[in-house]
């Protein structure tokens, strides 16, 4: 019964789950004896969540899609959109903070249904309708304003630079000042939504109904589950979710920008694919999902701190990304391993927890 | 009621319905707005010119990937979205290998001879591409897209690295004759490495079996493993070809530029190519696919860029209009759709049929 039991955590996707730990703890021990001054400091630590919020948020939303079987690629692009929309009604005469709140939920609500409702209720292939969304996105993007703009509302200002100081944590810098350490409410955003995602699709009727879609729809519809309506909702909270991490994204820059969160999609992806989510659907681990996006910071970072040219951020991204698509396919192989009639390669077991 | 089942309103029936249509629409959209003027052709310096010969010009390198991505297609049920990036990277191989030539021997031109081993050289680069996403697609199992994705995004970086960050400038005569015009050909080249291309395929496709056992692999694995088709080497195959179909394509673009730019170079291809595809009246879901209609669509696309740059629409609109139109297309294929419109035109014709019926009970 114990080993029974053994047997089937390691075969889950825990395994990569383990995995994306293992190279996280290793690369962040790396930067703290190769680069110091950076990276013994608590700040660098938090800057990590500080600093990249949308994309942890981002890959919440990728997350929960791609547990219930499918992908969304136009959330780098939505979240352009929401930024960029958010920056030209700030400026406006209507400008105010609430009703850019609004606005950015409304935008990511709107991208999240109507994808959502193409590719669940018409039967659409996910890749095809959020890529046409992407360029949706972008297109409306450079329609409504082209060149970059500041947001100048007094109001959203003060929302910007507020911050939380721990006065008894903090580091000293070069000139010996003692600096307390900034958390920014991006960074507090990024926690709660990842909390709450995570206890979401752990405890709730959707989280489980999700995680069963995505596992085998067939069956999941045999159990009664509403397949369709569920995986309605996970896009339309992954659109949420963009719209969160728009906003997230302007509070941080503070302005809309064309190029604002391009790429952010395809990290979005890495990062769900290295925090252990299967790309068959079904198998996930909301935690896990951060963990693979601060292993792909953690390594952009040794990369800038060693003066190494910027493009090979991209190139280990992708080789990290290769190597645990390969890996994944292992993992699924071992478990379809059990039956004997298929040979290896045709197994596509896909059991959910 | 014999007819009324046979009638079924399906776009897969009619392949080359659809593009051939859009290309009708705006063709007739261009008369309207710029008059017949629209089929002028002028000799300039010896070479053709007009606006049908520019439409030719400019949908060279999408004809040609599209061509590729459509097998891909039909036989991985999938699409490659690094299309535009390995032109990248085998456009900055061409770049590199001919810098590197006259780095070696100073004072000698570019030759014939050069450029063909540099071309050589960047096609087997893109074939090796193609193998990767292939390997990833067939062997590992992966989504096309997803594995695809992996030099989607490091691509650009890794041509950025081989073009030696400089986006070196490749002014030489013989580039510009193959992205212009050769000495007393009245057509330009890449219009007819395109005609090249096509007829190549088309013997190829007549003479293999590559596109039937690409469709047999398309439409079930399964099945065609037991009658003794090799899948993964099928889907091998068909990225293979890919990759070499976006080098040539890299190529094209390179010798029309003139310098080889790795940001820009192709961008956004892979989304018209895409579209190419299923506005040629191919099942985005793979199987049996026509190469006809791709070509087509392809073609459709390009004049649709033309046009909405001759009515002053912005590039940046061009993408918002793409985007909506490919929604739309796809609604209009999704298999619920295309079942409501089923029902909907049998049950038009049936109620015909069973009116008197009715009228009788």
């Amino acid at each position: 019964m114990e080993r029974r039991k053994r047997r089937e955590s390691i075969s889950n996707s825990n395994l990569l789950f383990l995995i994306s730990l293992v190279i996280f703890v290793a690369m962040y021990t790396v930067g703290f004896f190769r680069f110091p001054t950076s990276f013994r400091n608590l700040q660098t630590f938090v800057d990590f969540f500080n600093n990249n919020a949308p994309l942890i948020i981002l890959t919440c939303g990728m997350s929960v899609v791609m547990i219930g079987g499918g992908i969304d690629i136009s959330v780098g692009g939505v979240t352009g959109l929401v930024t960029m929309c958010c920056a030209v009604f700030l400026n406006g005469r209507a400008g105010s903070v609430a009703g850019s709140i609004f606005l950015a939920l409304g935008i990511g609500l709107a991208f999240g249904a109507l994808q959502g409702f193409l590719v669940s209720y018409l039967h659409i292939q996910p890749f095809i309708i959020t890529l046409a969304g992407m360029f949706l996105a972008n297109g409306l993007l450079t329609v409504i304003h082209k060149d970059p703009i500041n947001a100048a509302l007094p109001a959203f200002l003060k929302l910007r630079e507020a911050d939380i100081k721990i006065q008894w944590l903090g580091t000293v810098n070069r000139l010996g000042n003692f600096i307390p350490l900034r958390i920014s409410y991006c960074m507090i955003i990024a926690l709660v939504v990842v909390t709450v995602i995570a206890v979401l699709m752990k405890w709730s009727r959707f989280g489980r109904n999700l995680y069963a879609t995505g596992g085998n729809s067939q069956s999941a519809l045999m159990l009664g589950i509403n397949v369709k309506r569920t995986k309605f909702f996970s896009y339309v909270l992954c659109g949420l979710l963009s719209g969160v991490a728009g906003y997230v994204f302007i509070m941080q820059t503070g302005a809309g920008n064309v190029g604002n969160a391009s790429g952010f999609e395809m990290k979005a992806i890495a990062s769900s694919i290295i925090g252990g989510t299967l790309l068959t659907g079904g198998v996930g681990n909301m935690i896990g999902s951060p963990i693979g996006a601060l292993s792909l910071l953690v390594i952009n970072e040794i990369i800038r701190s060693a003066g190494i040219n910027s493009n090979y951020q991209a190139i280990i991204s992708g080789l990290l990304l290769c190597v645990f698509i390969v890996l994944q396919s292992l993992v699924v192989w071992i478990r379809g391993k059990g039956s004997p009639t298929l040979p290896p390669w045709l197994q596509f077991k896909r059991d959910s927890r | 009621m014999p007819e009324p089942t046979k009638r079924k309103f399906r776009l897969s029936s009619f392949p080359l319905f659809l593009p051939l249509v859009v290309l009708l629409l705006l063709v007739a959209v261009n008369i309207v707005s710029g008059g017949f003027g629209y089929f002028a052709i002028e000799l300039r310096n010896g070479v053709i010119y007009g606006p049908i010969p520019s439409v030719l010009y400019g949908a060279a390198e999408l004809v040609i990937i599209t061509i590729g991505m459509s097998l891909v297609n039909a036989s991985s049920r999938g699409q490659d979205i690094s299309v535009g990036v390995i032109g990248a990277v085998t456009s900055a191989v061409f770049a590199m290998v001919l810098r590197e030539y006259l780095a070696r021997s100073p004072g000698s031109a570019v030759s014939w001879g050069v450029v063909l081993a540099a071309f050589f050289i960047s096609c087997l680069t893109g074939a090796l591409l193609g193998a990767f996403n292939g390997t990833l697609v067939s062997v590992f199992k992966v989504q096309p897209m997803v594995a695809t994705l992996i030099l989607f995004t490091a691509g650009r970086s890794l041509a950025f690295l081989i073009d030696g960050k400089v986006s070196p400038n490749l002014q030489y005569p013989i580039i510009k004759q193959i992205g212009f015009s050769l000495p007393g050909i009245p057509i330009q080249t890449p219009i007819l490495i395109t005609i090249a291309c096509i007829i190549l395929f088309a013997v190829v496709f007549k003479l293999t079996n590559l596109k039937l056992y690409s469709q047999a692999v398309g439409i079930n694995e399964e099945a065609a493993r037991l009658n003794g088709i090799n899948p993964v080497a099928v889907k091998l195959t068909s990225f293979i070809i890919l990759g070499v179909c976006c080098s040539i394509a890299g190529f094209i673009a390179v010798s029309k530029s003139g310098r080889h730019d790795s940001v820009n170079i192709l961008k956004f291809i892979e989304l018209d190519a895409i579209l190419a595809v299923a506005l040629g009246g191919n099942a985005l879901g793979g199987g049996k696919f026509s190469v006809k209609g791709a070509v087509i669509g392809a073609y459709t696309i390009e004049i649709l860029n033309q046009t909405l740059l001759r009515l002053k629409v912005g590039g940046e609109a061009i993408k918002l209009m793409k985007a909506l139109f490919i929604i739309i297309l796809m609604v209009l294929a999704s298999p619920v759709v295309q079942a409501y419109l089923t029902k909907l035109f049998t049950r038009r014709t049936a109620e015909e049929t069973i009116v008197p019926t009715k009228e009788v009970l």
